[in-house]
């Protein structure tokens, strides 16, 4: 593998995704490096969380590959993914409702635990000694995004920003390698999306590669080095933020939705 | 920001005692539960001058609390709506009858089988843990409405093959004089109407109401620690996040197949414990026992109780089991009564009564309806649960509002 | 095509092949247990649209089903009995009596069905999956509870008013039917043509249609999604009230757990055609009939539930997409 593969932590090659006759994601292909801030954008209905769900497994790819930390999981299940160390907050916010802040984020630390039904059954010391750990590694991640205060809270009580945020740490508890979010800005006070971006400065700071799609051009243009541009489920455009900004093609798709 | 507020988070004596708080209110609910439970049999037994009928009933009482724990795992936890409880607790109970009497005696084999009840109970456990495996594997892949008519199904072509396999089970028969547990020892009292307290050498249950009762309530005291444990552990958080949201249960690495069928399962094992249990204390089982009527019972009791919470079951059993078992049936004797006392003429009166005796079909469907339209949490513990949390949150705020004029 | 669906027609033909032989070998008895097998299925087809049509419209198995089939003949009987019917025999008022009492009865199960939609699933149409489940079942209990709290829980008679003319065809052991056979299936069928009329040919048809298939476009499309849902359980329900009156005037006995036994087996049906597909639901109910009687008449009746349950795995397992169905029953 060549130096430069090697520093690529997800390579999508002619992604393709077809639903019937409607092509959603149309011969897609570039890479993400690891260790950057890599943003998807383009107009609505672009095919940005299509594009995502096939990444993650939600849906299996008409056509292409997708290849994560050199293997291929082109049509892998979700929870597979997630495994090999994908995570990924959701457009819509999808968190466990009746369920406390701090479970909602034990959940998360599923995938690296090791508990067996026995354990669990019968409380063997090892499961309880996995429990506290757990339960102090999921408060650390609350206290890492700043909703320390609400780990017994029910997550649907939780105010909007509050909950973004609680499915940020739910995503991280997964030690991802890459952590995909969508749209993780949508609905935030301009304050809000200065913390956010603060936020994931932070994350990358732990190692973490972060791919996200937003809509808000301050927040792509403040932390991301890459940017991808999709329209109708095409790539239209690649490249870093002052080259995108002035692409032609990625003006035109913009102003051409709005008019 | 504040330095004194950024030195001191919410102090960790707070939430460990809220935590505290919540747990106290379930122990206090288990404690009530277990007090009542052994102050019942001697306090009926005294007031009745020896009579264990009361000692009975509560028998039968215990046996649907453990089958509501046991579904409460499928459809409380994970979400799952098993509409053939019943089966597997037909399965367990023939399991054991079959090796515990003398039926396979006239069956093809010709040879009766007598496994000891201990071994036995375990043996049915997991022969019904199996079926729920195979039952739930073709059909866990599909929407939760296939499980339900799946489960129907099946809850309806158990008993039947039951029926047509009459020459290993006994058929409408059904199978009797089912062997009886039996312990190194046992400790009589009073209440075995012999007067005084002793310890009995080679102990056969035989029928005994009270020696069913105590291993009731210990069997219950296990599976309420038993399930407790899973709920409080990975499996348990799994299975919730499953029923919240299954897409972004499995985008947090959760199998949601094996999950899945590992609830069901782990349900259907309990069904079968029961069952065994069941064979035992009546020592007769027919398929006649088994049928639709008993799961969806046990359903009522588990959405009445609260699905998910431990103790709203046990409660939403006892609850549905007095309503059903005793004050119905006592109805019309008392609605005749009351119709006599008011001037009502005889023949309204025992056309009311009549009545009432038809009553607990309507009586189901209603709670089923009405519990998921107005409370779907369930009765008591559960909204005190809610409420401990919300509670806690406004503690919390205040906490740390007085933190931050505190610097 | 993969491997499962291989399995699925395999059996399918293994099956045809084993009624082939006994219909080579013995052909009148095939005959006779066929026009048995295929009154039943006309019947269950009924039975079985209004599962496939709900099912199709809001992904809810509505349990009731099977009950508001049941119900109908429990309605039907009290309506008749206010007429001067001759129970036995065909008189004219007999004629009058059903051309009343069967539209009657199908518009009043139509509004008990739309009643149940509106008081019990459509509040719940937003909850979690299990909730309006529950309130299926439950209310299905409830239908079964007013039947059994009405008439008890032993069987009740419905009169017999159909032309009591017969045919022994093929000499002292031939094949025996009559003009109530042959009412059934002609009901059956001009019901369910009518249905497909009405499903292609008018707007809330379309509507219905296009609900089912992406219920998002409809609304956008400026069709409105709860009287589109009403309307699926309308018609589903006149069905099945058609149902209820044609079984209780071929069999003449109804009991109040009929539907659940008739609607576990109409469910089949409507899968193993293919869910959510209308000629599916009624090729499906007319296999399981057919089915159900070789079954009664070549195993043995106390086996055919067994068999109709496995019919229902083995689609589940091998081909949930049934006959003719597109749409995979999976989240």
């Amino acid at each position: 593998m060549s130096q430069a593969a090697a520093d690529n932590i997800l390579e999508l090659t002619s992604l393709t995704k077809r639903f019937g006759g409607l092509v959603a994601v149309d011969n897609v292909t570039f890479n993400i490096k690891r260790g950057e801030v890599f943003a998807l954008i383009g107009p609505n209905g672009a095919g940005k969380t299509t594009l995502f769900n096939n990444v993650t497994g939600l849906y299996t790819p008409t056509a292409g590959r997708v290849v994560f930390d050199g293997r291929d999981i082109t049509g892998s299940k979700p929870h597979q993914v997630a495994r090999r160390g994908i995570a990924r907050t959701f457009q819509n916010i999808r968190l466990f409702d009746y369920m406390s802040c701090l479970d909602n984020v034990r959940v998360g630390r599923h995938v690296r635990m090791k508990a067996k039904v026995w354990d669990s059954l019968f409380k063997l010391p090892r499961e309880r000694r996995e429990e506290e750990r757990v339960t102090e590694e999921a408060m650390e991640l609350l206290r890492f995004v700043g909703i320390q205060r609400q780990a017994n809270q029910y997550a649907r009580n939780l105010p909007y920003g509050q909950q973004r945020r609680l499915e940020i740490a739910r995503a991280l508890a997964t030690d991802p390698k890459l952590l995909l979010l969508d749209e993780p800005a949508a609905g935030f006070t301009p304050q809000e999306k200065v913390e956010l971006m603060a936020l994931v400065r932070k994350i990358l700071a732990r190692g973490t590669t972060v791919f996200l799609i937003e809509h808000d051009m301050k927040v792509v243009m403040g932390i991301s080095e890459r940017i991808v541009v999709l329209d109708h489920g095409e790539k239209i455009a690649e490249g870093p933020p002052d080259e995108v900004r002035k692409d032609a093609r990625v003006i035109e798709a913009y102003l051409g939705k709005s008019a | 920001m504040n330095q004194a507020a950024t030195a001191k988070s919410p102090s960790p004596p707070r939430r460990f005692n809220l935590r505290e708080r919540i747990r106290d209110r379930e122990t206090a609910v288990y404690s009530i539960l277990l007090i009542v439970a052994i102050l019942f049999p001697i306090v009926d037994i005294y007031s009745n001058d020896g009579g264990t009928a009361d000692v009975s009933q509560a028998t039968r009482a215990g046996t649907f609390v453990l089958l509501a724990i046991g579904l409460n795992v499928v459809v409380g936890f994970a979400g799952l709506l098993d509409l053939g409880y019943a089966a597997f607790y037909a399965i367990g109970a023939y399991t054991y009858a079959l090796f515990a009497s003398l039926q396979l005696q006239s069956s093809p084999l010709h040879h009766a089988v007598h496994v000891n009840f201990w071994i036995m109970i375990f043996v049915s456990m997991f022969v019904a843990a199996a079926f729920g495996a195979i039952l739930g594997f073709p059909t866990l892949r599909l929407r939760g409405d296939y499980l339900a008519i799946v489960t129907l199904g099946f809850g309806e072509i158990v008993p039947q093959l039951f029926y047509n396999f009459d020459n290993w089970t006994g058929g409408i028969n059904a199978i009797g004089l089912i062997d009886q547990p039996h312990l190194p020892f046992w400790l009589q009292g009073p209440w075995s109407g012999d007067g005084d307290f002793k310890v009995v050498q080679n102990f056969n249950f035989n029928s005994d109401p009270v020696a069913f009762y105590v291993l009731i309530v210990i069997l219950i005291a296990l599976a309420v620690i038993l399930v407790n444990n899973l709920y409080k552990s990975r499996l348990g958080r799994a299975w919730m996040a499953i029923r919240e949201d299954e897409v972004a249960a499995a985008a947090m690495g959760i199998n949601t197949v094996t999950t899945k069928l590992l609830a069901f399962s782990i349900g259907a094992s309990f069904s079968g414990f029961a069952g065994a249990y069941y064979a035992a204390n009546i020592a007769l089982v027919s398929p006649d026992n088994f049928l639709f009527l008993v799961s969806i019972t046990v359903l009522v009791m588990v959405v009445l109780g609260g699905m998910g919470s431990i103790s709203g079951v046990i409660v939403g059993a006892l609850t549905l089991y007095f309503v059903i078992f005793y004050l119905i049936p006592g109805l019309p004797q008392n609605v005749t009564n009351f119709a006599g006392t008011i001037g009502l003429s005889d023949n309204v009166a025992n056309a009311i009564s009549d009545a009432t005796t038809r009553l607990n079909f309507i009586i189901y469907g209603l709670i089923l309806v009405l519990m998921m339209l107005l409370r779907p949490q369930g009765i008591l513990p559960s909204r005190v649960r809610e409420q401990e949390l919300k509670h806690a949150a406004v503690q919390e705020d205040e906490a740390a509002v007085e933190m931050s004029h505190q610097g | 095509m993969g491997l499962p669906d291989y399995g699925f027609y395999v059996l399918c033909a293994t099956a045809v092949v084993l009624l082939a032989t006994q219909a080579i070998a013995h052909p009148v008895e095939f005959l006779q247990v066929s026009i048995f097998g295929l009154t039943q299925g006309a019947i269950y087809a009924l039975v079985a649209l209004g599962y496939t049509m709900v099912y199709g419209i809001i992904e809810l198995i509505n349990f009731a089903h099977g009950d508001v089939f049941t119900l109908s003949a429990y309605i039907g009987t009290t309506i008749l009995g206010f007429f001067a019917v001759s129970d036995g025999s065909f008189t004219a008022i007999n004629v009058v009596a059903l051309l009343i009492t069967v539209p009657v009865v199908m518009l009043i199960m139509g509004a008990i069905n739309v009643t149940i939609e509106r008081v019990a699933y459509r509040p719940l149409r937003n909850a979690p999956r299990l909730a309006p489940l529950i309130t299926a079942i439950g209310m299905s209990f409830f239908l079964e509870g007013v039947m059994f709290f009405w008439k008890g829980p032993a069987t009740v008679h419905f009169p017999d008013l159909l032309p009591q003319t017969s045919w022994l065809i093929g000499g002292k052991d031939g094949v025996f039917f009559g003009v109530k056979d042959i009412f059934v299936v002609v009901a059956a069928a001009i019901l369910v043509i009518l249905l497909a009329v009405f499903i292609n040919r008018t707007k809330l048809g379309k509507a219905m249609r296009a609900t089912a298939q992406d219920r998002d476009a409809a609304q956008l499309m400026g069709i409105d999604i709860n009287r589109t849902i009403a309307a699926t359980f309308f018609i589903g329900a006149l069905l099945a009230g058609a149902g209820g009156m044609i079984w209780g005037l071929y069999y003449n006995t109804v009991y109040y757990q009929l539907g659940f036994r008739s609607g576990l087996i109409a469910f089949t049906a409507a899968v193993f055609g293919g869910i959510g597909n209308i000629p599916g639901a009624a090729l499906g109910g007319l296999l399981i009939g057919l089915i159900a009687g070789y079954s009664d008449g070549y195993i043995g009746s106390r086996w055919t539930q067994v068999v109709i349950f496995g019919i229902l795995i083995g689609v589940l397992v091998l081909r949930p997409t049934g006959l003719l169905g597109m749409r995979v029953p999976e989240k």
